[in-house]
């Protein structure tokens, strides 16, 4: 359980509790994520899973009465520190939404270019570059070379939710947070970003929330099952599908709730 | 033994409903109607005018009752720079509370300011014309014109010299009256942008200004061109706070700071005093002319709202 003895650790959550007016949604998880590794957090709707990814990048402080209590620590430094600055740290850690959110008005080289943008990233060539990059990652280059400028909205949803992954991993973040990303796809457009997930973890770490057992089996090395805002259980994704130590999580991965 | 009577009937007709529905119908045909008519009897009266002076009405400046010649550039062309004036002031402003009001203030502040925004709109245009007399002149007089003139004399814009009612004070009145529709629909068409997009730009590591930036204006483009263009129909069609700041003069000047005259002034002014048949008939064309611009404007700017909101409600609560 756990990391890797010589992994590197990137991100890491200490007694981390997300309310909203109050009231906890996520209460006292501790859970590592080590470097270069796909984290599945899996668990029935409403089990706080999206808001526990949503303090990684401290997107839940925007949600109407979000609060945090706890720590969330990337490479030692707490990132809820006073002296942090959110827009500088969702720089460093990408994220991609359930619903593809491609910008409507822009083409689809501006909808990638629009991360190195706000990045302070201007110069022609270099977007030129870092775009087909982006795209070539996300494994939509060849698909869409030959219209970087048509309206990103001309794209399958799968296209576009790639496009979005490019949006997300373009400026080069440390880390890359997936919240269900596939759950608006068809089964061929889930099947290459599972893909995607494995070449990623080459350069990123990843945490995917999915409610998808069978894509969590598929893409993560480790696992973490949430129930009622709380962490019941986390190991590697192999053992925790085929031996799970909790009496919930057996029950969960074997069907008989959630 | 007779069968017993049935204790109610399938059959006969609903005459309630029936009737209902013709009464509604009728009277909701009766507005459209109304454009109709007003619309034909406009051309009807203006025919005699329209017959002696032709499309040259639109370009010549000569209005002189005594000879019975009439041209309208002059209002038409009052009437487009006071607008236009108008919109450089108040686009920036109502645009500007929209974003505040939706992105920025504080959830607590939100309700009581759009509220107060929208109650300009409620004040009396003669109001705002009085207070156009006797406070925004004075204040321009002393505290505007003449840093005005100081940095920008030298172009045509602002030469001659300041006697108070003019281009420049009709603008800001005007500009006044808009803002609360501009911001208003503005704010709507930006409360219907999807909170996916503020996030989507947020999560990429945008600041808050380039989410509004990058993400949601862009989102509302069309809804808040169509807010302006609302807003552009208002102040066509304004009338009595600008007659009584704007000073009445049948002139076309490049100056803001001369007096000019509107379309919808020279008709208020002037329709007590239109003695001839010809007199009250080119009027009758000015009125023709506004009703087409402003019918155009409106059209317009409720398709590109339209366009935006598809289906969403932006923009019926403040039209």
């Amino acid at each position: 359980m756990g990391p890797g003895a010589n992994a590197r650790l990137r991100l890491e959550t200490v007694r981390l509790t997300a309310l909203f007016n109050g009231q906890p949604a996520v209460r006292d998880v501790s859970l590592l994520f080590p470097a270069h590794t796909v984290t599945a957090i899996i668990g029935p709707s409403g089990c706080g899973k999206s808001t526990f990814l949503r303090c990684l990048n401290r997107m839940h402080e925007l949600s109407a009465g979000g609060t945090v209590q706890g720590q969330v620590l990337l490479d030692e430094v707490d990132i809820y520190a006073r002296d942090v600055n959110p827009v500088e740290l969702r720089r460093r850690i990408g994220m991609v939404f359930q619903r593809p959110t491609p910008f409507p008005t822009m083409s689809i080289y501006d909808n990638v270019a629009a991360g190195l943008r706000v990045n302070g990233r201007r110069s022609r060539s270099d977007l030129d570059t870092a775009v087909e990059r982006a795209l070539g990652q996300a494994a939509l280059w060849d698909e869409v070379r030959d219209r970087l400028h048509t309206s990103a909205l001309e794209l399958s949803g799968g296209q576009q939710q790639r496009l979005c992954i490019a949006r997300a991993i373009a400026p080069q973040p440390e880390i890359l947070l997936l919240d269900e990303p596939t759950a608006s796809l068809d089964p061929a457009g889930t099947q290459r970003i599972e893909e995607l997930c494995h070449a990623l973890k080459r350069h990123y770490t990843i945490v995917i929330v999915t409610h998808n057992l069978q894509q969590a089996a598929r893409v993560s090395d480790y696992t973490a099952f949430f129930y009622l805002g709380r962490m019941i259980e986390v190991g590697r994704t192999g053992e925790l599908f085929t031996k799970p130590q909790v009496e919930q999580t057996e029950a969960y991965i074997t069907g008989r709730f959630g | 033994m007779s069968s017993p009577e049935p204790r109610w009937t399938l059959r006969g007709p609903n005459t309630g409903d029936r009737a209902y529905r013709v009464v509604l119908t009728g009277l909701a045909l009766v507005l459209p109607l109304l454009i109709l008519v007003l619309f034909a009897q406009l051309v009807v009266s203006a025919l005699p005018a329209i017959a002696k002076f032709g499309p040259s009405f639109l370009w010549t400046s000569t209005w002189d009752p005594v000879a019975e010649v009439y041209g309208a550039a002059p209002m038409i062309f009052g009437t487009l720079a006071s607008s236009f004036l108008a919109l450089l002031i108040a686009i920036p402003l109502a645009v500007g509370v929209a974003i505040f009001l939706t992105e920025f203030a504080p959830r607590w502040l939100r309700q009581p300011v759009a509220f107060l925004v929208e109650l300009l709109a409620a004040i009396p245009s003669v109001v705002y014309g009085l207070w156009g007399i006797f406070v925004l002149i004075p204040f321009l007089r002393a505290h505007v014109v003449p840093p005005l003139k100081a940095v920008l004399g030298w172009t045509p814009f602002f030469q001659g010299a300041f006697y108070g009612n003019s281009l420049l004070a009709g603008g800001i009145i005007l500009a006044i009256m808009v803002v609360p529709y501009i911001a208003a629909v503005s704010r709507e068409v930006l409360l219907a942008v999807p909170s996916s997009q503020r996030e989507a730009a947020l999560a990429m590591g945008a600041t808050r200004w380039e989410a509004v930036r990058s993400a949601v204006l862009p989102y509302g483009r069309a809804g808040i061109i169509g807010a302006i263009i609302l807003g552009l129909g208002r102040s066509l069609g304004e009338t009595m706070a600008v007659t009584m700041v704007i000073g009445n003069r049948h002139d076309i000047g490049l100056s803001a700071l001369q007096p000019a005259y509107t379309m919808a002034a020279a008709i208020a002014n002037e329709f007590t005093e239109a003695t001839t048949d010809m007199y009250l008939s080119a009027l009758f064309e000015v009125g023709l002319i506004l009703f087409i611009i402003t019918v155009a404007v409106n059209a317009l700017a409720r398709l590109l709202i339209w366009r935006v909101a598809r289906g969403a409600a932006v923009g019926s609560r403040a039209l």
